[in-house]
């Protein structure tokens, strides 16, 4: 089973943000792969370690990184090999700067179908610096197959079937999608493993093919930017609370609270 | 040379961007051990510092990731580079200086001496099961009546047949009590030699050390060896006499050279955010005068301290770090982090003397770390002897 995770190259969401002009700066900041995305490796990892122990079909296959994104961006595939990905593709093109997340599909895309057969492409739910949540379905369009947006458990992958829960905002959906198939992965899928050193230096050595947008018989017109960001204002400060003074009703008045908030 | 440059990020936590300086494996590295000590040092540490334990279930997850032994080739090893070494020390002393004990023993005090000086098969027997954290070594060389001097010990061996037997004691020994094997060094007719003692050897036994102030989180014990019998193939076959400890030594020194910076930016980033927050006289304290001189002082000492641990490293990794090298860089940094401990701790206030806050606990710990592995009196007199050609001590 052939397996793509997207990986992205963000700001470390640890350090504030520094904005160059309307849209976030990327270049001289730290930069870190996008925590979300460990999810998404661990997942393809996970898929095809359970299909090499016999779990299922057998275990021929690969888990391949495919990112776009600026040459630093390379951190970020060599930190998901690190984790034990077997190969990476980075789209790195000066025309890319700036891209909104329907030309980052269409180049992903791209460089999936470029990297060869696949059964599965893996991709977080959403970024943790855009956060626009639209890149895993645009994917999916572009690349003709189904998406399964927020799954929160993969149950099982064979027989060119993968089974999944989906998260939904009471309880989950059970789905069972034919493959080819793109996937969104939540936080809550698995518990993403540390890189180990001898993942870290062995992940100098696996091949990551750099691509630039001509490589991928993709011009400047294909990705021009279609969406603008027309005003930008800082998050309003959090507020006090509502404070809830005990006349007796307290713990009921704070579970409705919770209610709504669908916590319980 | 440019007269404009260009506009630059100012990063309080690395104010002179040493990160630049680092590879991006090395970097990845140290993010690794950076993380695995924030989820999983961090959130349990006051509680072990306070109950005085090492929580020996976690050497497995140390070993996982690659940190026992990771500066050696081979046996399951990683083979970092010296640099990389460093930083992991870093990272975990700026967690505990408990953790970086453990990690500082097991990779620099037990395993490396085997992998230097041991057999085939001492390596292939106890390597591989050190490198995942499944086995524990300790270091035994101090003795109750030879510490600065560990030349005057009184531990022996003597041969009895194809024998060794072994009789006398050590004190101060990291992980002794919970480790598998111990390496004991003993004078023997031919000199001073190494013993791989396995636990449950007739007549060896340990006895922990209580009642420790300082250094909490880690097992220190003394070994006791009441003719105690090993086999031929117990000894390490590689060295005779004292360059054979003092060798395990240096590598150990390097990695606390490290490591003492990494408690200071722990007690340097408590104070920084503290003195951000709290107010007095209707003003974040960080706005006084006084207490920007502390922390400015504490940021020029921990930037030029780890400047000094890279140079080190780089010099190490090409071959050219004496021992007094090292001694310059332990002295150098294990003085100034205990200084940055303690003034840290003044910025903290009353809060500062609880284990709420690391600050105490990093100032405490660095005790110990100034009298192990050499003395700050030793360092200087090693230095001393290096400038003037006169020996302060023999
Ligand atoms: C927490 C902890 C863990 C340890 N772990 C280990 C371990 O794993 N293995 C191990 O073998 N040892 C270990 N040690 C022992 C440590 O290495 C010794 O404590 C150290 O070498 C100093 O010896 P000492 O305590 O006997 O002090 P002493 O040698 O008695 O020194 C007392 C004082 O006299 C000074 N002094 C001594 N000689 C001179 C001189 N010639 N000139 C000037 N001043 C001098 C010293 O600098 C010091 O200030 C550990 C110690 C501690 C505290």
């Amino acid at each position: 089973m052939n397996i793509v995770v997207c990986v992205k190259h963000i700001p470390d969401p640890n350090l504030p943000a520094e904005m160059d002009g309307k849209t976030l700066k990327r270049e001289g900041v730290q930069g870190v792969m996008d925590p979300g995305d460990e999810f998404g490796v661990e997942a393809g990892l996970q898929i095809k370690e359970r299909l090499a122990t016999g779990d299922g079909e057998s275990g021929e296959g690969e888990v391949t990184l495919v990112s776009m994104g600026p040459a630093a961006a390379m951190e970020a595939v060599r930190r998901g090999l690190s984790m034990g990905a077997d190969k990476g593709v980075l789209v790195s093109d000066d025309v890319l700067k700036g891209s909104d997340a329907l030309a980052t599909a269409k180049v992903l895309s791209a460089a999936i179908q470029k990297n060869g057969a696949f059964d599965l492409v893996i991709a977080g739910v959403e970024s943790t610096d855009g956060y626009t949540g639209t890149l895993p379905g645009t994917l999916a369009e572009f690349l003709g197959v189904p998406h399964v947006s927020t799954v929160k458990e993969i149950v099982s992958a064979d027989g060119g079937t993968l089974k999944v829960n989906r998260q939904t905002a009471d309880g989950y959906h059970v789905v069972e999608v034919g493959l080819p198939a793109v996937i969104s992965v939540t936080a809550g899928v698995n518990e993403p493993r540390y890189a180990s050193f001898k993942g870290i230096m062995a992940a100098k050595k696996k091949p990551v093919e750099q691509l630039s947008l001509s490589d991928l018989d993709l011009s400047g017109d294909d990705v021009a930017v279609k969406q603008e960001v027309t005003e930008l204002s800082k998050a309003e400060e959090r507020e006090g609370g509502e404070i809830i003074e005990d006349d007796g009703s307290a713990a009921a008045k704070i579970a409705d609270f919770l209610k709504e908030a669908k916590v319980i | 040379m440019s007269t404009n440059p260009k506009k630059v990020t100012l990063r309080p936590k690395d104010f002179l961007d040493i990160d630049a300086l680092l590879s991006p494996e090395e970097r990845m590295l140290r993010d690794a051990v950076r993380q695995f000590v924030t989820e999983r040092v961090n959130p349990g540490i006051e509680k072990w510092f306070e109950a005085g334990e090492f929580p020996r279930e976690m050497a497995t997850e140390i070993g996982a990731i690659g940190l026992l032994g990771m500066h050696l080739e081979g046996y399951g090893c990683a083979g970092t580079n010296a640099v990389s070494y460093g930083l992991a020390c870093l990272e975990l002393e700026a967690g505990d200086s408990g953790f970086r004990s453990f990690v500082s023993v097991q990779g620099s005090l037990a395993m490396f001496p085997i992998w230097k000086y041991g057999s085939e098969e001492q390596k292939e027997q106890w390597l591989p099961g050190m490198a995942k954290g499944e086995l524990i070594g300790c270091f035994g060389l101090t003795e109750p009546d030879a510490g600065s001097d560990p030349g005057a010990m009184r531990t022996h061996a003597k041969r009895d047949g194809d024998d060794w037997v072994l009789n006398g004691t050590k004190m101060w020994i990291t992980n002794g009590g919970i480790a598998d094997l111990a390496i004991v060094w003993a004078k023997s007719a031919e000199g001073v030699k190494g013993f791989i003692v396995p636990r449950g050897t007739p007549g060896f036994t340990t006895r922990d050390i209580h009642r420790k102030l300082s250094l909490r989180a880690s097992v220190t014990s003394e070994l006791i060896m009441e003719d105690c019998r090993l086999p031929a193939d117990a000894v390490l076959p590689g060295v005779t006499g004292m360059k054979g400890p003092l060798s395990c030594l240096s590598e150990a020194r390097y990695g606390i050279i490290w490591g003492a910076m990494g408690a200071a930016r722990s007690c340097y980033e408590t104070a920084l955010e503290y003195s951000k927050t709290r107010k007095q006289f209707d003003t974040p304290i960080g706005g006084f005068q006084l207490t920007q001189q502390k922390l400015v002082n504490m940021m020029v000492e921990i930037n030029k301290g780890i400047l000094l641990s890279l140079h080190l490293g780089r010099m190490k990794d090409e071959g050219n770090a004496a021992p007094e090298h090292i001694s310059f860089g332990k002295l150098n940094n294990v003085r100034e982090a205990i200084k940055i401990a303690r003034e840290a701790r003044t910025i903290l206030g009353a809060n500062g003397i609880t284990l709420e806050y690391p600050v105490i606990r990093h100032a405490n710990n660095l005790e110990s770390v100034l009298t192990y592995e050499g003395t700050s009196e030793i360092h200087t007199l090693i230095l001393g002897k290096a400038i003037t050609g006169l020996e302060a001590f023999s």
